[in-house]
């Protein structure tokens, strides 16, 4: 029996996370695997690391980010007091760049001059091709072919930012193949590459470290939760795509059991038709890109197509934490359909004057749901991890407008 | 008892023969002319053969093989099928072994106890899971033991002395060494390196070692052949399949490659 806190028991010494997680990768892999994990390890205890990297947060992302109540759609909602962990005020617009500031600091500790990511919606693209500006790496992002077409604007984004966008024609063109395709490249070029993932999923020792860097919006929400609301917040909600946002404000919280947690994964056009991202929701565990999580697959084991209006959480598989939070019942996962998301985004816009992004939009709905269960005397924190200015084409194409 | 695997190195180490091992992707096009390749295969002298269990995410291949996983996949090519064709193979072929080679999860969707019955039953004789490193393969490879199906494991440029002999514990049939830092296809061979990582390895284990990657003619197999037992050969015949305009064409296409590799490499 571990007697440790559940926050502490995880990920063990091989990477696992209960019977999820791991290092399930070619031989080619374990080396670069192995010293990444050596460096990370020193580095994460090193103090001149961790000032560093508070520093950059400080300085260069602009944090601690706010915890605001938003008191109009609290109102609107008619339930618990809603508050918003404004991950939208960091510089480059979303949570990402709280991963990609750490681990282009652990690509400069190892003296590689290229870094590497993939990308779907092109949010961790530009956070890499941004820092990669600022230290002078050369940057290059893996992006499916079809996404390309999709985020045309973040594609020019990360050119604007010095990097070079690889369309990735393999597969079904979508973030999992452009994750496939930055594992080659890391695999054939790895003694000057640093590959950063953008989610807490891949090989051991990624889904730790990205979780580490990220846990910094959680280790900040509960501070202010007790400095704002006196107390811890009741419930958690944020919306779950390869999970990096959400295991960033979980994870600080996870020891803490009177705090609900919820994540949200997009539903798509409803989980009863197929058509979503919802492993956990409706997945079966198995192993994908390093890991074995709960994925979406068909009954030979491939994976298969996913569908979200939020290219964000377009992804077949999820964190492995998650797979173990939900099996140990610590967290509830839940979908959300992407016409909730759409309104939820739209009534956000409307009484807060905040546009999130349809990722995030997602958590806000299933919020919402969740405020008039609890009633008046609770507070749930959404984890705000996005802003929305890079979707605002996509809602006037459903709205049937031509913006440009 | 001795497996087809065992037989075959033995019979051409006797000889001081090297092993011919050509990898083409199982359903590519469609299993049909799978099964004629394989046949026309051992008739251009293959000694052992690879199948690649196509997956909708092969990470560690580069484009060529990738491309053969799709169009395996657009054929509705799926593991239990493969089975069958190798079932089918051995209708006529109770000599040559064969060895799939895939991803995990496949294999875990059938069920590993299920799947090393099935493949056992079917006259598999060995398996290679690209991404089930020794650290993640226990549950499987004890499944597979306990049929006689080899597992077969891969050994990178990276890969330290301490590995290769963890490695080598769990490995049985032969070890593949992979040539080069990259995915299969890649260009850089370096044979002179290939050659001295191959004399070390062969100080930690008695396996025979087979090399891979990168290895597309007559040159470069005969490069790094001489301390190897045996050569892997993939890309170049996956590319030759791609390009073919009927199972005719591709039959001899990856005929008349494997005759020059055969050749050169004695």
């Amino acid at each position: 029996m571990d007697n440790r806190p559940l926050s502490k028991q995880v990920p063990n010494a091989q990477g696992r996370f209960g019977e999820f997680g791991g290092r399930y990768v070619s031989e080619t892999l374990i080396d670069a695997l192995d010293q990444l994990e050596a460096m990370y390890t020193r580095l994460s205890s090193d103090p001149d690391f961790q000032d560093q990297f508070d520093k950059d947060l400080a300085h260069y992302v602009g944090r601690p980010s706010p915890l605001y109540f938003a008191e109009r759609w609290t109102e609107a909602v008619g339930g618990a007091k809603l508050w918003l962990k404004r991950e939208d005020l960091n510089h480059t617009g979303a949570h990402k760049v709280n991963n990609t500031v750490g681990q282009a600091l652990l690509a400069k500790y190892s003296g590689k001059k290229r870094i590497i990511a993939e990308t779907g919606a092109g949010q961790h693209g530009v956070a890499s091709a941004t820092v990669a500006a600022r230290l002078g790496l050369e940057c290059v992002v893996f992006m499916g072919e079809d996404d390309v077409k999709r985020q045309s604007l973040n594609v020019y984004r990360m050119k604007l930012l010095g990097a070079t966008v690889v369309p990735v024609t393999s597969g079904s063109r979508t973030l999992k193949d452009a994750m496939n395709e930055a594992m080659r490249d890391w695999v054939t070029n790895v003694d000057d590459t640093y590959y950063i993932i953008g989610t807490v999923a891949g090989p051991h020792p990624y889904p730790m470290l990205v979780r580490d860097f990220q846990a910094v919006i959680g280790r900040e929400a509960r501070k202010q939760s007790l400095e704002q609301m006196g107390q811890l917040p009741d419930a958690l909600v944020a919306c779950v795509g390869g999970g990096s946002n959400a295991i960033g404000l979980f994870h600080p919280f996870i020891d803490d059991e009177d705090v609900a947690i919820y994540g949200v994964e997009a539903g798509g056009d409803g989980v009863e038709t197929g058509r979503h991202a919802a492993p956990l929701t409706s997945g079966i565990p198995g192993v994908l890109h390093g890991n074995r999580t709960y994925l979406m697959e068909d009954e030979d084991g491939q994976i298969i197509e996913t569908h979200s209006v939020s290219a964000g959480l377009d992804y077949p598989g999820v964190g492995p934490e998650h797979a173990w939070l939900k099996d140990i019942g610590r967290a509830n996962y839940v979908a959300i359909n992407d016409d909730e998301a759409l309104a939820a985004f739209r009534t956000l816009t409307r009484v807060e004057g905040i546009m999130p992004a349809l990722e995030s939009a997602h958590a806000l709905a299933y919020a919402e749901k969740l405020a008039r269960e609890l009633g008046p005397d609770k507070n749930i924190l959404v984890n705000l991890s996005g802003r929305g200015d890079k979707d605002i084409l996509t809602v006037a194409g459903i709205d049937g407008i031509e913006v440009l | 008892m001795q497996n087809r695997i065992q037989k075959t190195m033995a019979a051409l180490a006797e000889t001081n023969r090297k092993a011919l091992i050509p990898y083409v992707v199982a359903g590519d096009p469609d299993l049909k002319s799978t099964l004629e390749i394989m046949h026309a295969m051992v008739d251009s002298g293959a000694d052992i053969i690879e199948l690649g269990v196509p997956f909708s995410d092969p990470m560690a291949e580069g484009p060529t093989i990738a491309l053969g996983h799709e169009r395996a996949l657009a054929a509705k090519t799926s593991l239990r099928k493969i089975l069958e064709l190798v079932a089918q193979f051995r209708q006529s072929n109770n000599e040559t072994p064969i060895v799939l080679m895939g991803y995990a999860n496949p294999v875990e969707r059938f069920g590993y106890e299920s799947f090393a019955e099935s493949a056992s039953q079917a006259g598999v004789d060995g398996l290679l899971t690209v991404d089930l490193p020794p650290e993640e393969c226990e549950q499987l490879n004890s499944h597979l033991q306990e049929k006689g199906i080899e597992t077969v494991f891969l050994v990178a440029p990276t890969t330290t002395e301490e590995r290769i002999k963890s490695i080598a514990q769990r490995a049985s049939g032969y070890i593949y060494y992979v040539s080069l830092k990259g995915v299969t296809g890649a260009a850089n061979l370096d044979s002179e390196g290939v050659n001295a990582r191959l004399t070390e390895i062969r100080n930690i284990t008695s396996l025979p070692l087979c090399v891979g990657f990168g290895i597309k003619d007559g040159v470069t197999a005969r490069s790094v052949s001489e301390k190897a037992d045996g050569v892997v050969v993939g890309s170049v015949l996956v590319d030759a399949i791609g390009k073919a305009d009927s199972t005719a064409g591709a039959v001899k296409a990856v005929s008349d490659i494997l005759s020059e590799i055969r050749a050169a490499i004695a």
